[in-house]
C-alpha cells in the first residue's frame, strides 16, 4: 500500500540559530526508516512524468521503489546508471522545477521527495557499501583514444566519466588546484559538504579519468596544443566564471568584493578556518549582498556564519522575481537574512581611508514586463536612502570567462561571451570541439550542465566513432 | 608538485628559486606571473616570473619576505616541493620596436624588470637600467643587470652605495640632462611607480607599470584584482599586470593592497608563535 500522506517526511535540520554559527550542512539527511517512509509515497505511475522532467533522466520510479523496498544499494546503482553524481544532485538540483514539479503526487498535496532519496541512496552507499561493494562500474574496452576534457565541474565530470565508461582515455584539465569547479569554489560547505564533492570525483577517477590540476587552458596550453598532443575530440566545460558589476561609484572601496571572490575564499580556500588556513576574509558587522539569486543567498548566509550580525539581501524587483530556489530563500529568512526588496543600489559610500561605509539606495516599483518577462522596475524619485554597512557583496551574475575564446581562433561566441553550439549536438564551430554548461549557457544550474557534459560525450563518441570509419 | 632545483640568497629578505614547471617555461614570457600555493592550508599567492629556461623546463621566481607565505617559501631548500604552481598568467609585456628605454625597479622590482631589460637588449634597444635599494646590503643582482644595458644606475636610500637618493632623483637628472627614451618601465612599490609616471607624463614617455594587486585566481575570476586604469575598472590578472603609468590611479591601488593588513600580521604572528613553540619544546 502507498503511503498517501500528503505531505514529504520531514528531512532533519540543524535549528537556524545553531546553525547560522557553523558551516556544517544544514540539511541532515533521512534515515534508513523516513526514507522508506517517503519512498512508499511514490505510486510508479504509469507515465512517469518524473524521468522525462530529469535534464539526465534517471530511472527515478525504479529506484524509488527499491528503496521502498529496503534495497539501498541497488538503489544506488540504479540511479548511477544515467547520473554520475547523485550525492550532489540530491542536494543541489532544482527538483521543484524539474523531477518534483511533475510528480503526479503534486497534484495533491507535495511531491515525492525525490531529490531527498536520491541524496539518501547516495549517502547510504557512501558509508556502507562503498569500500566492500561486490559492484563496481564496469570497465569497458579501452580504445586508446584521447578526449580532453576543459574544466573539472558539473558538465566536465559528466560528459568525462561517461566518455570513460565508453573506454575512452580521458584527461580533464582543471586550472585550480582542487577539482569540482563551482561545487568546490562555489556551492558553501553547509550545503554541499567538499567531502562530499571529493568521493564522487574519487569516483569518476576510478573509472579511469585522470586530473590534470593548475592547467590554465589558454594559458598554459592553448587548445591547438591540446590537438597536438593527440586529444582527438575537447569538450569545454569552463562554466561561468566571470563575475559581473554594477559599474556604480564606489564599487572598488576596500570591502566591496564579487560574490565570486567571496565565496572562493570561504570555499575553496576555507577563509572561514583563518588563521588555520592562510586566506584571509573581511566581514564587517554589517553586511549587503546585492542580487537574489542561489549565488547571493550563498554569500549572505556565509557572511552571517562568519560573523556579521546585520546580513541583507538587496533587489531591485519584488520577492516574486527573485531568482533563487525557494528553499535556499526560506533557509536565508530562518537564518536571520533581511531582504529588502524593489531596492536599488546606485552608489558605494566610503570612508576617508577609503573602506565601505554604507550603500546608497533608491526604491523601485514594477511597471511593464521587460525582455527577460520580468516586470521591470523603474525608481521612486525621491526615495534616496543610505543603508549602513561594512561590506558589500555584488552577486548579480557571472559570465563565461573569455580566456579560451580569446586564445582559439574560429571558436565563435556570443556577444556576451557564451560559446555557440549546435544545441543537439553541443558541436563548436571548430571541428572536433565541443561545449556546455555555464560556458554555453551562462549561469544555470548543475543539473543542467550535467545534461549538457552528457549529451555532448554521446556526440564526442559518435563524431570519434564515424572519424574512425 | 613541483620541485625547487636551485635555491640562492641574494640578500638578508629576497630569494630566488628555481622550479621545475615544464608546462610553464615552455610559455612563460617577461612581464607573466605565476600563482603558487606552498602547501594544503597556503594562500595562493602571485609572483613574477624572474627568469625561466624552456630547456630544462624550469621557471625562477625571486621573492621578498613580507608575510607567512614568503616566509615559509624561504624556507624551502633545493629539493623540496611546492605544492601548486600555475601559470603563466597575464599578458607579456610588449617590448619589439624599442629603440631607447630607461627600465627602473625599486627593491624586489629590480628583480622582476631584470628579464624586461634583458629582453629589450637582446632586441637591440639602448637601455639604461636605474635600481633602487635602501641600503647596500640589499642590493640585488647589480652583476647580471649590468650585463643587459648600456648604463647601470644604483641609487641607495641612505647612501651606504651608489648614488644617495630615490631612483626618481637620477630619472630626474637624466631627463634633465636631455636623455629621451621611448619607453620607460617601471616595477617596484606603488608609490615608486606612482613618482616615475608623474615624472615621465610631461615629456610623454611611454611609462609601463607592473601591478601586483592582491588576487587569488589569477584567471579573471574573482576580481578581487581590480584596479582604475583611465576610468574604467580593469583586472590586473588578466588585462594586465602592465599597465599605462600615466593611465593608472595609483591612490586606489595602494589603498586595496593594505586590505588585509590586519589579518596579515594575523597570520605571522601566529605563524611565528607556533614556530616558537616548536623550538622551546
Amino acid at each position: 500500500m502507498p503511503n498517501m500522506s500528503p505531505n514529504k517526511v520531514r528531512m532533519p535540520e540543524q535549528e537556524p540559530e545553531l546553525r547560522n554559527k557553523n558551516f556544517n550542512e544544514v540539511a541532515l539527511g533521512y534515515t534508513e526508516q523516513m526514507a522508506m517512509e517517503e519512498a512508499q509515497r511514490c505510486l510508479n505511475c504509469v507515465n512517469r512524468p518524473c524521468v522525462a522532467g530529469c535534464p539526465v533522466n534517471v530511472q527515478i520510479p525504479d529506484f524509488i521503489k527499491l528503496i521502498a523496498e529496503g534495497k539501498f544499494e541497488e538503489a544506488y546503482w540504479k540511479i548511477r546508471e544515467t547520473n554520475n553524481l547523485p550525492a550532489i544532485c540530491g542536494r543541489v538540483c532544482p527538483q521543484e522545477t524539474q523531477c518534483e514539479k511533475v510528480c503526479i503526487r503534486a497534484r495533491r498535496g507535495e511531491p515525492v521527495g525525490i531529490g531527498r532519496l536520491e541524496r539518501f541512496a547516495a549517502d547510504w552507499y557512501m558509508a556502507n557499501a562503498k569500500e566492500n561493494s561486490g559492484k563496481a562500474d564496469g570497465k569497458a574496452e579501452k580504445k586508446n583514444r584521447k578526449v580532453a576534457v576543459i574544466g573539472s565541474g558539473p558538465a566536465g565530470l559528466t560528459c568525462a566519466a561517461d566518455l570513460a565508461r565508453v573506454g575512452y582515455s580521458v584527461t580533464i584539465f582543471e586550472a585550480f588546484h582542487d577539482a569540482g569547479g563551482v561545487l568546490i569554489y562555489g556551492i558553501p560547505e553547509f550545503r554541499l559538504p567538499k567531502e562530499i564533492v571529493r568521493e564522487e570525483v574519487d569516483t569518476i577517477k576510478k573509472l579511469g579519468v585522470e586530473i590534470k590540476t593548475n592547467m590554465v587552458i589558454g594559458k598554459t596550453l592553448t587548445l591547438d596544443e591540446l590537438r597536438k598532443e593527440g586529444y582527438e575530440a575537447i569538450f569545454i566545460g569552463t562554466g561561468a566564471g566571470l563575475p559581473s558589476f554594477l559599474g556604480i561609484p564606489g564599487e572598488n572601496l576596500n570591502g566591496v568584493y564579487s560574490a565570486n571572490e567571496f565565496l572562493t575564499r570561504v570555499n575553496l580556500m576555507k577563509a572561514y578556518r583563518f588563521p588555520e588556513y592562510d586566506t584571509p576574509i573581511k566581514v564587517g558587522r554589517r553586511v549587503a549582498v546585492i542580487g537574489a539569486g542561489n549565488v547571493a543567498m550563498d554569500a549572505a548566509r556565509c557572511a552571517k556564519r562568519l560573523g556579521a550580525e546585520k546580513v541583507c539581501i538587496v533587489y531591485r524587483r519584488s520577492e516574486a522575481e527573485m531568482p533563487a530556489r525557494q528553499e535556499e530563500v526560506h533557509h536565508a529568512k530562518e537564518e536571520g537574512i533581511e531582504f529588502k526588496l524593489l531596492t536599488n543600489p546606485i552608489r558605494v559610500l566610503g570612508t576617508d581611508n577609503g573602506w565601505v561605509k554604507g550603500l546608497k539606495c533608491i526604491e523601485m516599483e514594477l511597471g511593464e514586463p521587460d525582455s527577460s518577462g520580468r516586470r521591470r522596475p523603474i525608481a521612486k524619485a525621491g526615495t534616496e536612502h543610505v543603508i549602513d554597512v561594512d561590506n558589500v557583496i555584488v552577486a548579480i551574475g557571472q559570465t563565461p570567462n573569455p580566456l579560451i575564446a580569446s586564445t582559439t581562433a574560429g571558436l565563435e561566441t556570443q556577444k556576451w561571451g557564451g560559446i555557440i553550439v549546435d544545441e543537439e549536438t553541443c558541436a563548436t564551430s571548430l571541428e572536433g570541439v565541443f561545449a556546455g554548461g555555464d560556458a554555453v549557457t551562462g549561469a544555470a544550474t548543475v543539473i543542467l550542465a550535467m545534461g549538457a557534459g552528457k549529451k555532448a560525450a554521446a556526440s564526442i563518441d559518435k563524431y570519434l566513432s564515424q572519424k574512425a570509419d | 608538485m613541483y620541485r625547487i632545483v636551485r635555491k640562492k640568497v641574494l640578500n638578508p629578505t629576497v630569494k630566488l628559486i628555481e622550479v621545475e614547471a615544464p608546462y610553464v617555461a615552455r610559455k612563460a614570457e617577461p612581464g607573466q606571473f605565476i600563482i603558487l600555493r606552498v602547501n594544503e592550508k597556503g594562500e595562493r599567492i602571485p609572483l613574477t616570473v624572474a627568469d625561466f629556461d624552456r630547456e630544462k623546463g624550469t621557471v625562477t621566481i625571486i621573492f621578498q619576505k613580507v608575510g607567512k607565505t614568503t616566509k615559509l617559501l624561504g624556507t624551502l631548500e633545493e629539493g623540496d616541493l611546492i605544492l601548486d604552481f600555475v601559470g603563466p598568467l597575464g599578458k607579456p609585456t610588449h617590448l619589439e620596436g624599442v629603440k631607447k628605454a630607461v627600465v627602473i625597479g625599486g627593491g624586489l622590482g629590480t628583480a622582476i624588470a631584470y628579464p624586461q631589460a634583458k629582453k629589450l637588449y637582446s632586441l637591440g634597444a639602448e637601455v639604461d637600467i636605474i635600481a633602487g635599494f635602501r641600503n647596500k646590503d640589499l642590493i640585488i643582482l647589480e652583476e647580471e643587470l649590468a650585463k643587459v644595458c648600456h648604463r647601470l644606475f644604483i641609487t641607495t636610500d641612505d647612501g651606504s652605495n651608489g648614488t644617495k637618493g630615490f631612483v626618481s632623483d637620477i630619472l630626474k637628472e637624466l631627463l634633465d640632462q636631455g636623455n629621451r627614451y621611448d619607453l620607460a618601465i617601471a616595477i617596484g612599490p606603488l608609490v615608486m611607480m606612482k613618482v616615475v609616471s608623474n615624472l615621465t607624463r610631461p615629456y610623454g614617455i611611454k611609462t609601463i607599470v607592473s601591478m601586483n594587486p592582491i588576487m587569488i585566481d589569477g584567471t579573471g575570476m574573482c576580481g578581487g584584482c581590480r584596479i582604475t586604469v583611465g576610468g574604467t575598472t580593469k583586472f590586473a590578472c588578466v588585462d594586465g599586470p602592465d599597465f599605462d603609468g600615466h593611465q593608472v590611479d595609483f591612490d586606489e591601488a595602494i589603498r586595496r593592497q593594505s586590505m588585509y593588513r590586519e589579518e596579515e600580521k594575523r597570520s605571522m604572528e601566529e605563524h611565528e608563535c607556533k614556530l616558537g613553540g616548536g623550538n622551546n619544546a
